[in-house]
């Protein structure tokens, strides 16, 4: 018994496996909950996997060697993007104002926003500048946080947490707000929660999908050209 | 199937290739991303063609990050004792930039075919 758990859990398969079936677990609660915000399959699962890790005493780099197949197809998803993107294309082509406009109010907010919060309550500056790219997708973040003199292993964190809370809020947030319109409300979670943020809009129409994987497109560029202005304002 | 994913890879390929060739801002797959809207634009057939391969891949698109976030579970402690300070700044900026952004285009786009 033990020589079968010790020759599983140091392969590949088994943490592949269990990240599956834990995403099916949190898929399926998300959707017993009657798809409430809330019940966010991405932080269900994570949850499931860390407690199962914990137990296991299983280490982060074990666990990756199976879910890293997983984590790989964020890249071809990421080109598929394009194919919802190009179905909008008309509809894209004549909101190239509101979208830049939205591009660069929801951009600002979130960096100046996070960064006067934490400035208010005291946080220091390697921390503040952590905080700037944190609405980015997560391979651009990086680039950015340790280019600025953050520190990218924080930035990781905060990005992962700030798609997890953007897309658990976006949708009672925009309901509160009365915005009905799917292209406003896909394109700014795109850019304030990148591609957790993204996801969350597949999950709830497809317009809005397409709309915030643009968001998320601009959004990076955008970040990688501003950032370090933005952490000169602040230091 | 397997050609739509290898059609993919290849413009994950070029974008990555492109990225780090000319040292752009931008992560290659967004790049690949860019490179496959405009061979969808020359040859629309294609949108058509890979349709079921990405429509499978983005409707769990959520999946994918699970990896990455928990990874970030063994990073929980680099908050340190700034959990508190940075947890409100990423909630309370998160809100406002979703609906500031949520807000300025819808103004903008005005009420035409908000509902389709």
């Amino acid at each position: 018994m033990i020589e079968i758990w010790s020759y599983l859990s140091e392969g590949p398969l088994l943490w592949l496996t269990a990240t599956l079936v834990a995403y099916l677990i949190g898929d399926g609660i998300f959707r017993a909950t009657g798809r409430q915000p809330w019940a966010n399959p991405v932080l269900l699962a994570v949850i499931l996997l860390a407690v199962m890790l914990h137990v296991t005493t299983t280490d982060y780099a074990t666990y990756f060697e199976g879910a890293q197949f997983v984590h790989f197809m964020l890249g071809p998803a990421t080109v598929a993007l394009a194919v919802p993107l190009f179905g909008n294309l008309a509809q894209v082509r004549r909101m190239a104002l509101p979208m830049i406009a939205a591009l660069l109010i929801g951009s600002l907010t979130a960096m100046l926003s996070a960064v006067a919060i934490g400035w208010a309550m005291g946080l220091d500056g390697a921390t503040l500048l952590s905080l700037v790219p944190k609405s980015t997708t997560a391979p651009v973040a990086l680039g950015i946080s340790e280019q600025i003199g953050g520190s990218p292993t924080l930035t990781a964190v905060l990005v992962i947490l700030t798609g997890i809370i953007g897309a658990i809020v976006v949708t009672p947030l925009l309901n509160l707000l009365r915005v009905k319109d799917w292209r406003a409300r896909g394109f700014a979670t795109g850019v304030a929660a990148h591609g957790i943020g993204t996801a969350r809009a597949f999950q709830v129409n497809e317009t809005a999908g397409a709309f915030a994987g643009i968001g998320m497109g601009l959004n990076a560029l955008l970040t990688a050209l501003i950032a370090p202005y933005i952490a000169g304002l602040f230091l | 199937m397997i050609f739509h994913i290898a059609l993919l890879l290849l413009f994950q390929l070029m974008g990555e290739a492109l990225a780090r060739g000319f040292e752009l801002p931008l992560p290659g797959p967004v790049l690949g991303m860019a490179l496959f809207l405009v061979l969808m634009i020359a040859r629309p057939k294609t949108a058509t063609e890979v349709q079921p391969t990405t429509s499978g891949l983005l409707s769990h698109l959520s999946l994918l990050f699970v990896p990455a976030g928990v990874g970030i579970i063994g990073h929980l402690d680099k908050l340190g004792t700034n959990g508190v300070a940075l947890f409100l700044a990423l909630l309370l900026s998160t809100v406002l930039a979703i609906a500031a952004g949520a807000l300025t285009f819808a103004l903008l786009a005005g009420e035409d075919d908000a509902d389709d």
